[in-house]
């Protein structure tokens, strides 16, 4: 079969929950089919779905199986599924694009230099790899309000490290598989630590807590440490600098 | 008037718990909440108050409290040595703890997860819909020693009410469901997984608990290669050694290890509750049978509040009868008598 005709599929996730998703792989047209078709179930307000979210590739519904039976909901989606190219859809509407001040390399990105390397690239492509690139949020996860950027260029398809940086700072940017994530809090991980931002991704007390949504548009621009230290000590909405933009 | 608890003294561990925050995983936030569901319910049942009321969890921890104002309380969930100034009181039963009182937990004797309820409910300020703290997240943090809770005005006034409980220590056989990613597995590891005897391991907290065992690892097929993908409490998720470690509230909302099935609602508890060592058991069942099961366990909490039922002692357990006020479905008033001298009948009862 070819990855058209096995996605979506429709799968149980535990026995209150469903997966609807648009490959095993990611790419920037299933991430657009989950997004879209998320926006689609919740417009439908099925009685019995009490919560939808996505991930990188799939929309996740979590339902109350005693007031909404699994086959009705499977039905359900696999009719709102059939006879549209959720792949094609458009990204939904009222999104931001948001400008991140971002300080690459040096003592605060310990890996970008490794990071470059395993791309194939030098320090100054890696820099405009990064700071030049249109990315969107592909998702929200993990931890609060935290985001998988993406998608750099081909090169960037780097694994993730085997053996985990044992903690990395709340703000730091790090990278694997052609995306970036900015650290909700402090946290182990096998991506490659490559720079530091201000960006507070989960402000508990905020009136947005969560500042970031799936399909946000990102760029980052680059400061010196200094630069970070004036914003950090200067913004203190928690957006560390950053502007943002209201799409249309 | 100030109504509060007065934490004078208690170990690292302790958190104010409601049923979470669910709702929030489209920004990456798990719901979180009490790790044994049920025993906020039973709390909430015995003091004849919403389920959504917070209480105070004690995970493998003791506590020395002192009340400020009259506050009834019921303890439930792992059963410890529990006194009033120096009375010892039973679990899964309604106490009125008068102002100035004192109220020690000790270790919990059986199970992990402890909770004191307050009529009223603790009334520390709730974030994004809930004032359960999420470790995890970092929303709230444990209670610390000599720090000073408020309690809500309660509306209720019924004590000396007694429910029986689900026994749920000691761990046991889980009922696990097929999740999306069971066909990552083999006919064979799935056999495994139902067939080895597990022990709880000793790493295990509110985000997810870790199974030992003896043998070859655990594996799927691309045991690396998976996207990350929603998690679900109660998901047991095969980590890089093989080994299961089986997800809880507090969980991460995504993840790229492959879960080999999920352990239904009705015996997260068990895990929850389940201590190093206690033997754990996985048994698939299909989605016909884990419903009736889910339904009963539904069935069971809604049930909950018309479960209680007047606390009597029986006469052999106390020593002399006479000396004892017998509490049947008192009414707390400002005349009532002290309910100390109900003696310790073993803790948790079934």
């Amino acid at each position: 079969m070819t990855e058209v005709e096995r996605w979506p599929r429709i799968r149980d996730i535990g026995l209150a929950g469903k997966l609807v998703s648009f490959g095993d792989t990611l790419s920037d047209s299933a991430n657009r089919a989950a997004l879209a078709f998320r926006a689609a179930v919740e417009a439908e307000r099925w009685e019995g779905i009490e919560e939808t979210a996505t991930t990188l590739v799939s929309v996740y519904l979590r339902y109350d199986p005693l007031r909404l039976g699994d086959d009705a909901l499977d039905e359900r989606l696999a009719a709102l599924l059939d006879g549209k190219d959720w792949r094609a859809m458009p990204l939904p509407r009222g999104r931001t694009l948001w400008r991140i001040p971002a300080v690459l390399g040096g003592p605060s990105g310990p890996q970008f230099i490794e990071a470059a390397s395993c791309a194939g690239v030098d320090a100054a492509q890696a820099r405009r790899d990064v700071t030049e690139a249109r990315l969107r949020v592909l998702t929200v996860g993990f931890a609060p309000g935290q985001p998988y950027i993406g998608e750099l260029p081909e090169r960037w398809n780097i694994a993730r490290m085997t053996r985990l940086n044992p903690q990395v700072p709340g703000g730091s940017l790090v990278v694997s598989i052609r995306q970036l994530i900015i650290f909700s809090g402090p946290t182990p991980t096998g991506w490659r630590h490559i720079g530091k931002t201000a960006f507070d991704c989960f402000r508990p007390e905020a009136e947005r807590p969560f500042p970031l949504s799936s399909g946000d548009e990102v760029t980052f621009r680059e400061v010196t440490g200094e630069e970070l230290d004036y914003i950090r000590a200067t913004d203190l909405s928690g957006n560390g600098g950053a502007t943002r933009e209201k799409m249309k | 008037m100030i109504r509060a608890l007065h934490v004078v003294r208690c170990g690292p561990g302790v958190t104010v718990q409601d049923m979470g925050r669910a709702g929030r995983l489209d920004d990456g936030l798990s719901e979180g909440g009490a790790a044994d569901r049920l025993a906020l319910s039973e709390g909430a049942a015995l003091l004849g108050q919403p389920v959504e009321v917070a209480a105070l969890e004690l995970a493998g921890t003791d506590a020395m409290l002192r009340a400020i104002a009259d506050i009834r309380i019921a303890l439930t969930g792992a059963p410890s040595q529990a006194r009033i100034d120096g009375e010892p009181i039973t679990f899964n039963t309604s106490y009125l703890l008068k102002n100035g009182q004192t109220l020690i937990l000790g270790y919990a004797v059986r199970g992990n997860y402890s909770y004191l309820h307050v009529g009223g409910g603790f009334d520390t300020p709730p974030l994004l819909g809930s004032r359960s703290t999420h470790l995890a997240a970092r929303i709230g943090g444990p209670v610390r020693p000599d720090s000073l809770l408020p309690v809500a005005e309660d509306p209720g006034d019924r004590i000396g009410l007694t429910l029986d409980v689900r026994e749920r220590y000691g761990g046991g056989v889980l009922r696990v469901v097929p999740s999306f990613q069971t066909e990552q597995f083999d006919a064979g590891m799935l056999a495994r997984l139902s067939e080895t005897r597990f022990t709880r391991h000793s790493h295990g907290n509110r985000m997810g608990v870790k199974l030992a065992f003896e043998g070859a690892p655990l594996n799927a097929r691309q045991q690396l290669d998976i996207l990350s993908e929603s998690i679900v409490p109660g998901d047991v998720q095969i980590v890089g050694e093989g080994e299961p470690f089986v997800l809880l509230g507090e969980c991460q909302t995504t993840g790229g290890y492959p879960r080999i099935g999920t352990v239904i609602p009705p015996d997260i508890t068990l895990i929850a509750q389940a201590r190093p060592g206690d033997p754990i058991q996985f048994r698939f069942v299909d989605r016909a049978e884990a419903m009736i099961a889910y339904r009963d366990y539904r069935g069971l909490l809604s049930a909950l509040p018309r479960a209680v039922r007047p606390y009597v002692r029986d006469p052999h357990d106390i020593p002399d009868l006479l000396a004892y006020q017998l509490v049947g479905g008192a009414v707390t008033g400002k005349e009532e008598e002290s309910h100390g001298g109900v003696e310790d009948d073993g803790f948790g009862r079934p």
